[in-house]
This record gives structure tokens, C-alpha cells and sequence, in this order.
């Protein structure tokens, strides 16, 4: 029993790293331009398939660091050309636009790599068990999470430590002062807006790692993330990441009573959240 | 353009859905695609009364129409087969789910708001999906049919005629379109049009603006549920895709792209969409992208929609 709870519970860990995953890229670019983007699980899969066309060149290690660059550069291609548009009108049309989006990027990984699933090989070595009484520790599951800390790690480091990081901070909180100080916003935006992508690109890659590829792929990640971001608080990316956590832990734990109610879990956090407190876990009081 | 008084273009629209089955058919469409077309504006129009009446943006209607579907479609299986108790119940609990949610997020604005009306769109989703013994799942609900409407002295066949299906919708239609602009008309709906405009002035003028847009929410899921029951009639069938947030996103580009400040636009906008949707889905399969290309190009070229942009030349 204790197995398996630890079981569900590490599973719940890695589900809620992916959500976490999503859910920053999605916090950064809602945070600096109030845009909530829709087409981020379609980003999402570009990355995995794209991966997956890169790596009987590159090899695994190659495509995990290639593919997430390129999604990213597709990422500030779309902004540059569609979402730049958008800003300061109504929140209506870029919710829109990126809707149309998602349509277009799941229809459109279809009609290039089809509709089957397809299978998505790691190396061997990762996927073996680490150890026999604790079967679920695949090198794999380990790696990943190691690596969405990493990640996680190397954001905020970005964040508080260089340049382009303090200045996407400061917009968020009065992007008129940064504009007024010299920062050319426009660039800001559009180069966060990238590194929005790059996190749902790398989550991509591990996701296709763990879940095959589908043209689906983002679709059961999107709603989680945004329920990660409502229960952590819009405005803090600190609390997107704890949001993300509790809510994969909250589901893989429920998962092992009542397996049918996984999902439901996580909206019934998310109601008991908005009543309790409306801003959400670390969320700013008066942001929104 | 010559200039349309708003009387005659209101018996213009009327005297074109009335006689809609018998045109249809001569233009190479079918008499189902007017009912469609009908629901569908029923809905966009009912989602307006929020967006662009309350000027509150909800991304989530699609559970409340498919909560009243499903309603619609137990009921008539499982427990009394007759049109109307199904209708009734699909309503109910369409509004009863949306004034539970409503208390949830009534405080919230903005994108926020949007947000949390996506996230919880999506529980109902996950229900009808994951409730196998009940709803079949992805299968859905199926072998049932819509009932003869029996009034008494008469009974109306709506099942195997459709022209008279197409009428039945008509006057759900009808009524529903004119408790709506009766209710817009209303000093209630002229205090929605006031937090528009101004929601921190209508405070200070004392209207208790939180309550007024939680019944401004629960109205429009009501007329929402009612479009959600005549889909379920509609197509003697109804699954879990009725309820996903594509289907939300429909609702919002079919009232942008007619009119969000006009009364008669998301009818045209569902009419303009819906022949879109039946004519590429019938000519290409990759119609998923050429929708996702049409909602960008409303966004970047229509944002004011057709109604919108006639006033405006009208105007100038």
C-alpha cells in the first residue's frame, strides 16, 4: 500500500512538473502583455514531433536541446506577426486569435506527421528501473524531473540575475515606466513571449518521452495549467510553480482512492480556492 | 448602401426566417442547417447578452449548452419521453450549475474571469467523458428520439417532419429573442449597459454591481441551456464534444464576427460561420485549419464584426 502510494504520489510529481511546466510559460507571457495563450499546448506538441524528426540526426540529447530553441524561435515568429497586434485591445481578440491558433498548429502537426500516435524512443539506459522494489523510478521518470527543476531553477535565476529577466519582472508590474525608461518594450515582449514558448517546447519534449505523440498531446495539459496558474495565483510565478505541484500531487494521490475522480480533484481545489481566497495561493492582492 | 431603418430591417430578419425552409432548399441549402443555424444564434445571442451587453467575457458557455443537452437527452431516455419535461429539465440544470459557478467567480474581471469560466467549463466536460454507466462517455447519448409535441386538441410531429422542427425551433427562438430584448430594454438591462461603460461609476451610484453581473451570467446560461436543449432535439444525439471549450469559442467568434454591439449579430455571425463550417468540412479535411485561420483573420480585419462595420459606414 505504502508502494503504492508513493507510486501515485511520484507520479502526481511528474504530471504536476509538466503542469508547472505549461503553466510559467503561460504565467510569463499573461504577467508582461495580459494575453492568455490558448495555442500553448499546440507549442507543446510542436516540440515533441519536432524532436521527433530531429533525432535520427541529432540523437536524443541533441534534439532535447534543439527542438525547444526552435519552437521558441516559431514563438517569436507568432508574436512578431499576429499577437504584437493585439496588445492593449480588449483581452477578447488574442484570446481569439490564439484560439484559431491551436486549431491551426493541431490540424496542421496532422497533416504533416499524421494522425497515428507516434512511438518516441529514449535511450535505453534511461529507461530502465533503478530499482526492483520501487519499479516506477525509471531512470527516465528521474532524469525528467531532475531536468524540470533545472529548468525551473535556471528561470528564475534569468529572472533576478540578468538583464532581460529584471526587466520582464519590472514590466509586469508597470511596463508604461519600464517604456518610459528606455527599455524598448516591444523587444521585451516579444523575446518573453519566447522564452514563454521554450518552457512549453521543453515540456514538449519530455511529454513526448512519457505520453507518445498525438496531435492531441497539449490538450490534456492546457486546462491543468491554467487551473495551476487560478490556484496559484495570477501575477506570481512562484505560485504557478506551487500551483502546478500541489494540483499533479493532489490528482496522483487521488488517483489511488478514486481513480475516476482524478480530474475532478483539481477543480474542486480550484472552487474551494476562489472561495477562500480569490486572488489564489501567493496571488497579489488588487492585481486583478 | 441605402440606409435601413431598424423596424424594417427587424421584419426584413423575421420575414427571412419565416420563410426560411421554403428559400433554403432553392439557394442548395438544407432545412436541418436553418435549425442549426437557429440553436447556434440562439446561443451567440445569449453569450452577447454577457459580452457585449454586460461587457463580461466568459469563454466557458459551452458546458451550460451541454448541460442542457444532456439534460435533455437523460431525461427523455431514461425517464419520461416527452419533448417538453426533457427540455425542462436540460434548462434547470443548465442554470442551476451556472448560478452555483456564478457565485464562484462573480467577484473576478478581466481575464480572470475568462479564465476561471475555461477552467470550469471544463468539469462538465470531464464528467460526461469519465461517467461511463451514465452518459457512455466519448460514446454519448444515443438511442432516443425527439417526441411529438402533443397540445391537446393537436399533435405536432416534429420528429419525422422537419419543416415543422424547423418551426418548432423558431418560436423557442422567437420567445427566447424577445424575453432578451425585452430584458435589455429594461431598467435592469440599461444598468448592464451602465457597468459596461463604467463599472467603477456605476458603484459609486450605488448599484451593486457584483450581484448585477451574476444575474446577468445565470440569464444568459439560461438562454444558453435553452439553445443547448434544442441541439440535443436536433440531432437525437448528444456527446462530451458539446461541451468543450472549442464549442465555447465557437459561441464568442459567431457573436464578434456579426456584431457584439448589435442586437441581430450573432445571428448573422452564426448563419456566416455555420454555412463556412458545413461548406469546407465538406470540401477539405483539414477544415480544423481553415476555421483556425478564420477566427485570425476576424481578429485582425473584422474586430467590430459585419453589423459593426455597416453602422459605421452608415454612420460616416
Amino acid at each position: 500500500m505504502t508502494q503504492l502510494i508513493l507510486f501515485n504520489v511520484f507520479n502526481g510529481l511528474i504530471i504536476g512538473a509538466f503542469y508547472a511546466l505549461m503553466a510559467l510559460g503561460l504565467s510569463l507571457i499573461l504577467n508582461l502583455s495580459g494575453v492568455i495563450n490558448f495555442a500553448h499546448g499546440g507549442f507543446l506538441a510542436i516540440g515533441g514531433y519536432l524532436a521527433y524528426t530531429l533525432i535520427p540526426y541529432l540523437g536524443f540529447w541533441g534534439a532535447l536541446i534543439a527542438s525547444p530553441f526552435l519552437v521558441a524561435g516559431i514563438g517569436v515568429l507568432v508574436e512578431r506577426v499576429l499577437i504584437r497586434r493585439l496588445y492593449g485591445r480588449d483581452p477578447l481578440y488574442s484570446l481569439l486569435l490564439t484560439f484559431g491558433l491551436a486549431f491551426m498548429i493541431e490540424d496542421g502537426t496532422r497533416f504533416i506527421w499524421g494522425a497515428q500516435s507516434l512511438p518516441f524512443s529514449i535511450p535505453s539506459w534511461l529507461s530502465r528501473p533503478l530499482s526492483y522494489q520501487y519499479f516506477f523510478l525509471t531512470g527516465y521518470r528521474v532524469f525528467m524531473v531532475l531536468l524540470v527543476g533545472a529548468a525551473v531553477a535556471g528561470l528564475f535565476l534569468i529572472l533576478n540575475y540578468t538583464r532581460l529577466g529584471i526587466r520582464i519582472r519590472a514590466g509586469t508590474l508597470d511596463l508604461e515606466t519600464v517604456s518610459v525608461l528606455g527599455v524598448n518594450v516591444r523587444v521585451l515582449r516579444n523575446l518573453n513571449f519566447g522564452l514563454g514558448i521554450y518552457l512549453a517546447g521543453l515540456a514538449g519534449v519530455l511529454a513526448a518521452g512519457m505520453l507518445g505523440l498525438q496531435p492531441t498531446v497539449g490538450d490534456s495539459l492546457i486546462m491543468p495549467s491554467f487551473i495551476a496558474i487560478i490556484v496559484g495565483g495570477l501575477g506570481s510565478l512562484p505560485g504557478t510553480l506551487l500551483g502546478g505541484l500541489l494540483i499533479g500531487v493532489a490528482s496522483g494521490v487521488t488517483s489511488v482512492f478514486f481513480p475516476s475522480a482524478s480530474e475532478a480533484v483539481i477543480y474542486m481545489m480550484m472552487a474551494a480556492v476562489l472561495i477562500v481566497r480569490p486572488r489564489g495561493l501567493l496571488g497579489e492582492e488588487g492585481r486583478f | 448602401m441605402p440606409k435601413l431603418d431598424k423596424r424594417t430591417a427587424d421584419a426584413l430578419i423575421w420575414a427571412l426566417l419565416l420563410t426560411a425552409p421554403f428559400w433554403l432548399t432553392q439557394v442548395g441549402g438544407y432545412v436541418e442547417l436553418g435549425s442549426r443555424v437557429l440553436i447556434y444564434a440562439l446561443a451567440a445571442m445569449a453569450l452577447n447578452f454577457l459580452l457585449g451587453y454586460t461587457g463580461v467575457l466568459s469563454f466557458g458557455h459551452a458546458a451550460y449548452f451541454g448541460l442542457g443537452a444532456y439534460g435533455t437527452a437523460l431525461t427523455i431516455k431514461l425517464l419520461y419521453p416527452s419533448t417538453p419535461a426533457g427540455m425542462l429539465v436540460g434548462i434547470v440544470v443548465g442554470t442551476a450549475a451556472a448560478a452555483i459557478i456564478g457565485l464562484l467567480i462573480v467577484r473576478l474581471r478581466g481575464v480572470y474571469f475568462a479564465m476561471c469560466t475555461i477552467a470550469f467549463g471544463q468539469v462538465f466536460y470531464f464528467i460526461a467523458f469519465r461517467w461511463f454507466s451514465l452518459t457512455h462517455g466519448d460514446d454519448g447519448v444515443s438511442a432516443w428520439h425527439r417526441m411529438p409535441i402533443n397540445l391537446g386538441f393537436t399533435t405536432i410531429d416534429i420528429l419525422q417532419n422537419n419543416k415543422s422542427f424547423y418551426y418548432f425551433v423558431l418560436t423557442v427562438f422567437a420567445a427566447s429573442a424577445g424575453a432578451i430584448a425585452f430584458l435589455l430594454r429594461s431598467p435592469f438591462g440599461r444598468t448592464l449597459l451602465a457597468i459596461r461603460e463604467n463599472e467603477r461609476r456605476a458603484r459609486f451610484l450605488g448599484i451593486p454591481v457584483d450581484r448585477h453581473i451574476w444575474m446577468s451570467w445565470v440569464i444568459s446560461c439560461f438562454f444558453v441551456s435553452i439553445a443547448g436543449t434544442l441541439y440535443a432535439l436536433l440531432n437525437d444525439f448528444v456527446d462530451p464534444r458539446a461541451l468543450r471549450w472549442d464549442q465555447s469559442g465557437n459561441f464568442v467568434i459567431m457573436a464578434v464576427l456579426g456584431g457584439m454591439r448589435s442586437f441581430w449579430g450573432p445571428l448573422i455571425g452564426a448563419a456566416i460561420f455555420l454555412v463556412l463550417q458545413d461548406y469546407i468540412s465538406s470540401e477539405t479535411e483539414n477544415w480544423m485549419s481553415f476555421i483556425g485561420l478564420f477566427f485570425v483573420l476576424v481578429v485582425l480585419f473584422f474586430p467590430r464584426g459585419v453589423l459593426g462595420i455597416i453602422r459605421r459606414r452608415t454612420a460616416s
